[in-house]
């Protein structure tokens, strides 16, 4: 039976390395647990504070967080998404809704939209897109400070036809060479800042109103 | 093994023998994260890491392992230090680690390190080993950062934007711009850059080999001093 015990010494040379490479990524991921947890929340944490600075609310933003159905038809998001909630004092000052602009030039567009109490926007984050480098890539904040043009704007600033690029009667700047983009995200924030109107109740609702 | 052999394995990884210009392996990556030089950067240094760690435990282990399940076991040394390089990346390096993307995890199907595992490191003694890993990881990273700079320069007229990702703060002040662009170059970002840039460097490596090799024959057919008659069959410069 040569063959059987030439099997077994391979079988016990493949779980003796399956073993001892098993053990070298598990102290590793022990090892690098905490710092990784860490990354991923400061990551975020970053994120949300570049929209509603640590000034205007004295609530941990990213540990105030609400579930988003998928499927929210206003918003556009696909799978299940959190928003999350700022809040000073008692009241919920604002809101940081997820949206998607599923009419991209190159797929989905996913945004964080932040929206304060009084309707108006008090940032928009592009947070994950595949748009053309060069061109519609501007949508993000690290390539051109286009986005912050929505700082401030609400649905009645400008009218509902203002909310477009200026190529098609809108008050938006579209990009040199990319209009498409432009428009998706222009769109998906109105968007998101109608669902916030209609859901005001739910979402701005403070601890004594639902005491 | 001697010095000689060393300058070999040196010559045979950064130039004659280059994974990138030459064995054309890895190609996935080399063209997917060029589009800047800190991605290059970055996914070089993962990959020079990787070749390191796989190139040394292969050599150490070959006398353990038998032909017949060599490949099985190469590849889960190969995949497990992957990674705990990608872990490593997510810990200290959070930002490029996002950007990298799939690319980090593709490094275990990166034909370089299974390549040299198989052709290099089973059949030769530790240091040698560990060198050949580390000289095809720079032969490979040279590439990778060199096809980067290229594109971001011709894509964005800048170079080293963003190196922070890398380096962490302090680094944003390393981009420079060369020269002012009001369109970008789009194609050298995109794929098909990847791949002309690519060419040309191919392109350039052989034309440069082509000449040296010109140069020597034209030496060696040079007449010699003293002799009394040459022939000259070749082309003389």
């Amino acid at each position: 039976m040569k063959w059987l015990a030439s099997i077994g010494l391979s079988g016990t040379v493949l779980a003796l390395f399956a073993a001892i490479t098993s053990v070298a990524i598990g102290w590793t991921y022990l090892g690098t647990k905490t710092q990784i947890d860490f990354e991923v929340r400061r990551a975020e944490a970053r994120q949300l504070l570049e929209i509603f600075p640590p000034e205007t609310h004295d609530n941990e933003i990213v540990d105030d967080v609400f579930e988003v159905a998928a499927e929210t038809a206003l918003l556009g998001i696909r799978e299940r998404r959190q928003g999350y909630r700022v809040r000073r004092g008692n009241t919920v000052v604002g809101v940081i809704l997820p949206a998607t602009a599923r009419d991209g030039y190159s797929g989905d567009i996913r945004a964080l939209v932040g929206v304060r109490r009084d309707g108006s926007v008090a940032g928009v984050r592009v947070v994950a897109h595949r748009e053309t480098p060069g061109l519609g890539d501007k949508v993000d904040l690290r390539k051109s400070d286009w986005i912050l043009d929505f700082n401030e704007r609400s649905l009645a600033n400008p009218a509902l036809s203002g909310w477009n690029v200026a190529k098609e009667g809108g008050v938006f700047d579209q990009f040199t060479g990319a209009t498409v983009t432009p428009r998706a995200v222009i769109l998906a924030t109105r968007r998101a800042l109608e669902y916030a109107t209609l859901n005001a109740a739910s979402l701005f609702e403070t601890e004594a109103d639902s005491a | 093994m001697s010095s000689t052999s060393y300058r070999q394995l040196t010559l045979n990884g950064l130039w004659k023998n280059n994974p990138a210009l030459v064995q054309l392996l890895g190609l996935c990556p080399l063209l997917a994260v060029t589009a800047s030089t800190v991605n290059a950067l970055g996914l070089a240094a993962a990959t020079l890491f990787v070749l390191v760690v796989s190139n040394t435990t292969v050599s150490l282990i070959r006398s353990v392992v038998s032909d017949t399940i060599r490949l099985p076991v190469f590849v889960m040394i190969i995949a497990a230090a992957v990674t705990v390089t990608e872990l490593l990346m997510q810990a200290y390096s959070y930002e490029l680690y996002q950007i990298l993307g799939i690319f980090l995890p593709l490094i275990t199907t990166n034909c370089i390190i299974l390549g040299r595992a198989d052709a290099f490191a089973r059949k030769n003694a530790l240091p040698a080993a560990l060198y050949d890993g580390f000289i095809m990881g720079v032969g490979f990273g040279a590439v990778l950062v060199l096809l980067g700079a290229i594109r971001e320069l011709l894509g964005t007229g800048a170079l080293f934007a963003d190196m922070q990702l890398l380096f962490g703060a302090g680094a944003e002040s390393w981009r420079w711009q060369v020269f002012n662009v009001d369109y970008p170059f789009l194609v050298a970002i995109l794929p098909p850059g990847a791949f002309l840039v690519t060419g040309f460097l191919i392109a350039l490596k052989n034309q440069i080999d082509s000449s040296i090799e010109q140069r020597a024959k034209a030496q060696a057919e040079a007449p010699v001093a003293g002799s009394k008659r040459v022939r000259v069959t070749g082309t003389v410069s």
